[in-house]
């Protein structure tokens, strides 16, 4: 009996799922690449920032993105994560003009930037932006390095928990910005759309190609390639959205040491009490 | 809870004077140091010690976080972001509360199939299941209402398809809908509500952990034989024993917490829910938790109308079913023996059902098509056939294995095999022969 339950069981649940992988093809699945698996600076658990990596992200942010995308969690006091000095974050800010006010007679008005304002949107109201650029607004860059994943799918989902893959909004980031092309033969891109197979959420965005090669001069020698502003801005991004994290993982490495020493001292305590019984 | 094994003797005279007006520490010492549990508990029994750990926990980082959100529409998803950045400890505490709801349930998960495994919902312990079944219903209105409070993007859609389910009843449905969500749409007072029930869930769960501790020292703990607790060396005292296991327990589990708090805080968490609600755009795809998955499933594995039950409704009500069954385990399970261990058949099914809870999980995960449905509808098919049909037959025509005589008498068989085993090592080769 214990066996026909088994094999009855066994046949029930294993023909749908023989079929799952044969009937997945027909649904229309996107991004329709994977993005390739990069090695950041800032991935595993010993994980740190490049600071010359994130200098040159916010010179692309600042020279190519910042006319379209806003960045409003952070501030420019945060930049010194960067490895600026406070007297470059103050000069840095005051090359950005901030709307302050109401003042004494009740205006708004514009005065130089302060370490403490936040990043200047490029647009007045997400309506603004939508309106500007072909009806989709440009996504807010604080968070978008983890509100960008591609699935893993099975059984990838299960190995990324042993191989601590937490890098799939920089991968995505950077699979996007280099991954403009030609669209396939017989696909009709509509007007005003720019065929990406990296893409999320569709197989064509309205966001024009970004980058070009040159377009960002580096003063340290790094080659001014869309391959390498494209990994900049993507690390940028995760500094933006995650500006603790190498705090975080110093933290995790002495809470996980901790752990396993006390885990390991628990272990010898009981089975030393344990001993005490006549059965262990 | 205390009387007759009360071993509690007031040393000093301010505990005497306690002792006379109000036994406190005599309830505890009674409760946690000299009540005796069975020898035999094994790693499955250290989960419920784990889980009020993760109730206490979820409480501390909860408030701390409550002092910082702030529930606006305008407001909250900024707030949480703020608590990220420039709150000490912020992300901390937040990753610690998101991560600790995941964990709160893949315990008590682990703690319900323990249940299920060596059947401690059997007679006397029905009640104690039962507030057990209340526990994990209280929890999932706790974890869904918590999760919409970032105000993201499967925040918001998740509260407005989870609420929707409610309009499927006929005639209260709409009257439900529009209670739960304080109008027509989700937005403002949803929030608030949310926020406020958010934060009233996890002390009522409190109650009914108390209840459920004492339901529990009442009848005792099962054990892995299922055989009742007969003499005197069939027990131990909870501390040290109980305690030091439990606590090992306890500390590998935190070891497992702590690499996804710390190294993958946002592995188990949706990424959408990182782009702030938009009233106006759709996720592609809307998903709970991992931990509504298999439940999600079922939902969607009705496809199809019965008679004046619609898909939608038929949907709505499995899903409930899918809980409430479990209120009526204790009557459904008709065998005379408590623990699969003895139990050749239902040990197969019940491995079989944990299997299927994972299958329907993964089905809820992807976008209910083709092969997905079929496989949704068998899982759901064994989901209930599990509870509804192969416990109550095979309680009856299933001849269980012989069990022990007592609890002493399962330990020491089990000592002398595995004692066994060296000796025959070392034996001579000719007597091997």
């Amino acid at each position: 009996m214990k066996k026909l339950v088994a094999a009855a069981l066994a046949i029930g649940l294993a023909a749908p799922l023989a079929s799952v992988a044969a009937g997945a093809a027909d649904i229309p699945h996107y991004p329709i690449k994977d993005p390739p698996r990069l090695s950041w600076s800032f991935a595993g658990p010993f994980g740190t920032w490049d600071k010359g990596q994130l200098q040159r992200g916010l010179k692309v942010y600042t020279e190519v993105c910042s006319g379209c995308h806003s960045l409003n969690m952070v501030a420019f006091r945060n930049l010194t994560d960067l490895g600026y000095s406070e007297d470059q974050v103050k000069g840095f800010a005051a090359s950005h003009q901030v709307t302050d006010g109401p003042n004494d007679q009740g205006e708004m008005f514009k005065r130089q930037g302060k370490p403490n304002d936040y990043f200047p949107a490029p647009f007045a109201n997400t309506e603004a932006a939508a309106y500007a650029n072909g009806g989709a607004a440009p996504p807010d860059f604080s968070t978008i390095a983890k509100a960008r994943a591609v699935e893993s799918g099975f059984p990838g989902f299960v190995f990324d928990i042993f191989t601590m893959y937490t890098t799939k909004g920089p991968d995505y980031v950077h699979a996007l910005l280099t991954g403009y092309q030609d669209p396939p033969k017989g696909m009709r891109v509509p007007q005003g759309g720019y065929y990406n197979p990296y893409f999320h959420s569709a197989a064509f965005l309205k966001m024009p190609p970004p980058l070009s090669d040159g377009v960002v001069k580096y003063d340290d020698g790094t080659p001014e390639t869309v391959d390498q502003y494209a990994k900049d801005i993507a690390a940028f991004q995760m500094w933006a959205a995650e500006p603790h994290m190498v705090e975080r993982k110093e933290t995790g490495f002495v809470v996980i040491i901790f752990l396993a020493i006390f885990t390991v001292l628990i272990y010898y305590t009981k089975k030393a009490i344990y001993s005490r019984l006549d059965d262990h | 809870m205390s009387g007759d094994h009360s071993t509690y003797a007031p040393r000093s005279g301010f505990t005497k004077w306690i002792d006379t007006r109000l036994p406190l520490p005599r309830l505890m010492h009674d409760s946690f140091v000299s009540y005796p549990v069975p020898r035999n508990l094994n790693y499955a029994y250290t989960f419920g010690g784990i889980l009020s750990i993760m109730l206490g926990l979820q409480m501390l980082t909860g408030i701390v976080l409550a002092m910082h959100y702030v529930a606006s529409t305008d407001q909250a998803f900024t707030s949480v972001e703020f608590i990220m950045r420039d709150v000490n400890y912020g992300w901390l505490l937040r990753y610690l509360h998101a991560n600790g709801a995941s964990f709160f349930f893949l315990a008590v998960y682990l703690h319900i199939a323990r249940g299920l495994y060596y059947g401690s919902y059997k007679a006397p312990r029905e009640l104690l299941w039962i507030l057990g079944v209340v526990i994990l219903f209280l929890m999932m209105g706790t974890a869904f209402m918590g999760y919409v409070l970032p105000w993201g993007q499967m925040s918001f859609w998740g509260a407005t398809v989870i609420t929707g389910f409610f309009s499927a009843f006929p005639a209260v449905g709409d009257w439900i809908q529009r209670l739960l969500i304080g109008g027509f749409a989700v937005g403002q007072p949803t929030l608030n509500r949310f926020y406020s029930l958010h934060y009233l869930l996890p002390f009522m769960i409190a109650g009914v952990v108390i209840l459920h501790i004492w339901a529990l020292h009442v009848t005792g703990q099962t054990n892995p034989t299922g055989v009742d607790i007969r003499k005197k060396t069939d027990t131990i005292p909870f501390t040290p024993y109980a305690t030091i296991k439990d606590a090992l327990g306890m500390s590998v589990f935190f070891l497992v917490f702590a690499y996804f708090v710390f190294y993958m805080p946002n592995y188990l968490g949706h990424a959408d829910n990182y782009i702030e609600a938009n009233s106006l755009k759709t996720p592609a795809e809307i998903v709970p938790e991992w931990y509504f998955l298999p439940f999600y499933a079922m939902l969607r594995a009705i496809t199809f109308n019965l008679g004046p039950i619609n898909s939608k409704l038929g949907g709505v009500l499995t899903m409930f079913a899918s809980i409430l069954v479990l209120f009526v385990v204790p009557w459904l399970d008709t065998s005379k023996v408590r623990s699969a261990v003895y139990r050749p058949v239902y040990k197969v099914c019940f491995w079989l059902f944990i299997v299927d809870c994972l299958l329907l999980g993964w089905c809820g995960s992807q976008p209910p098509q083709g092969a997905i449905v079929l496989t949704a509808q068998l899982g759901t098919l064994y989901y209930f056939g599990f509870f509804l049909i192969i416990m109550p037959l095979l309680g009856l025509v299933e001849k269980p294995r012989r069990l022990p005589n007592s609890i002493t008498e399962a330990v020491l068989s089990r000592r002398q095999t595995s004692a066994g085993r060296p000796a025959g090592a070392t034996a001579a080769p000719e007597d091997r022969g």
